[in-house]
């Protein structure tokens, strides 16, 4: 056997957008503005970042909290809010029962605190608007998505976008008064009156994709790797491409 | 120093071993790929070298298992801060391929490839010298598919999105050629204890 190899998949193509090597180098300082819960577990948390150089939706940044012995923690956030030019931006953090990181944010953190931040960091799950996405989240793994649909309600965009966000329960989801007709929740324990219980299924992702855009979707797959799979999984079997699925998973 | 008020991290002893700005993650094995998890079955899987070398070859399944065994019984260290301590992996010395294709004297720095199209680029020094693997066993038992089974690269000094998952082949190159996350903003090279996690560290 010796003939050149060529990938089943063309996942190699250069991440969509061009990453700042200066701005993901360098540490800034981000002072906290605002807490906003947004379930009984997790939180929004509003930083004013005067030199940010701006970030596409769906782009993550390194968050880094040091201890006065110098110990420092280092963690990946997805960025909440949309683009913007004030120099503020948004994360929302689960909280992590024992979490170094999202524990201090939940327990401690008050408006004024200080913490470093450096990004924004990779273009390969970022979407700058051009394309038309359908999203799929479960818990925390709604923030890039979220950033996605804020951008485009805010540019008055009409790609198509669509949002199926995956939850326990009502009281679970994350930005749930902000979600309009185009997204799609999905309870897996408990349900509002009437409403299925049930975790995502092909019956979920079937109309959407027969009914797909001209050239089809551009798949954004985020959360825990369990849920990333199961997610990435029942694309492929509905008929999604493979290069054509990003996924991003929280770990 | 940017002290954080209030932060005072958890209970710590120093770690020997614990690259800066790590922690560990315990039994944990957090999986990290940006791709949808190949479905490859060992009789699909094959590993090429080509390149800038006298005698390209792509080795299959059987072929691979049937060159000398070589374990690594260590540390890795993952570019999004967690470190796993004492993991065993079981497969195959780089060395052993490499030997078998013979690389130019030109030759400096290799991409390897994976099944799905993944790319990252390597120093060819950081892959010989009994340095990297392939890969097919974790702790006695087949790899995982969502950790790269059936086989991945292991160079476990350098971070691990080094590391590709589902390895299909390694190109000789005379020039450093960035791969996917190289081209996403990540460092060159990778090295976890001078912390090279971002391009411009
Ligand atoms: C690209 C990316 C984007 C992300 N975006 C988001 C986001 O938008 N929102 C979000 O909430 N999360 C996000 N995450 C996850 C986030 O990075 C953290 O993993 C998460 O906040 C947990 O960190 P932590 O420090 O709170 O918990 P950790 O301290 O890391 O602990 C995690 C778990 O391990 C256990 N554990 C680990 N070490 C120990 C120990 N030594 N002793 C006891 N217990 C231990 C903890 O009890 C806990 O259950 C993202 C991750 C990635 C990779």
């Amino acid at each position: 056997m010796t003939e050149t190899f060529t990938p089943s998949t063309r996942f190699a193509v250069p991440g969509r957008i061009a990453v700042s090597n200066r701005a993901a180098a360098l540490w800034q300082t981000a002072t906290l503005t605002e807490i906003r819960p947004e379930t009984p577990r997790a939180a929004t948390f509003r930083f004013a970042v005067p030199a940010w150089a701006g970030h596409l939706p769906g782009q993550h940044l390194m968050l880094r909290l040091t201890a006065d012995d110098g110990y420092t923690a280092q963690r990946h956030y997805s960025i909440a809010s949309a683009p913007d030019d004030d120099g503020h931006l948004e994360l929302t953090l689960d909280h992590v029962s024992g979490g170094e990181v999202s524990g201090w944010f939940h327990t401690r953190a008050q408006p004024g605190d200080e913490v470093q931040v450096r990004g924004p960091l990779s273009g390969f799950f970022a979407w700058p608007g051009d394309r038309p996405a359908l999203l799929i989240g479960a818990g925390s793994g709604v923030v890039p998505l979220m950033s996605m649909v804020r951008h485009h309600r805010a540019r008055g965009l009409d790609v198509p976008l669509r949002l199926l966000v995956s939850a326990r329960g009502p009281e679970e989801l994350i930005y749930a008064r902000e979600y309009g007709a185009e997204t799609l929740p999905v309870f897996t324990r408990s349900a509002p009156e009437g409403v299925p219980v049930g975790r995502l299924a092909a019956h979920h992702l079937a109309p959407l994709l027969a009914e797909g855009p001209t050239g089809g979707w551009e798949a954004y797959v985020c959360g825990s790797n369990a849920f990333a799979e199961h997610a990435s999984r029942l694309l492929v079997r509905a008929g999604q491409p493979v290069d054509r699925i990003r996924i991003e998973r929280f770990g | 120093m940017n002290v954080t008020r209030g932060f005072t991290g958890r209970p710590r002893a120093h770690r020997p071993g614990l690259p800066p700005g790590q922690y560990d993650a315990g039994d944990d094995w957090p999986v990290l790929s940006a791709e949808v998890t190949p479905d490859l079955a060992p009789a699909d899987w094959t590993f090429r070298v080509d390149g800038l070398v006298a005698a390209p070859r792509t080795w299959d399944w059987d072929e691979a298992h049937a060159l000398p065994r070589s374990a690594y019984e260590g540390d890795i260290h993952c570019v999004t801060s967690w470190s796993k301590f004492g993991v065993r992996f079981g497969g195959v010395s780089l060395d052993a391929f490499l030997d078998a294709v013979r690389p130019d004297t030109s030759a400096t720095h290799a991409v390897a490839y994976a099944h799905t199209g993944y790319t990252t680029n390597l120093p060819l020094s950081d892959l010989t010298g009994g340095r990297a693997w392939i890969a097919w066993e974790y702790d006695g038992r087949p790899l995982a598919a969502e950790h790269g089974g059936p086989a991945r690269l292991l160079v476990p000094h350098l971070y691990f999105w080094k590391s590709a998952k589902w390895i299909a082949g390694l190109r000789l190159l005379d020039h450093d050629e960035p791969g996917f996350w190289e081209q996403n903003g990540y460092h060159g090279r990778g090295n976890p204890w001078e912390e090279q996690r971002y391009a411009g560290d």
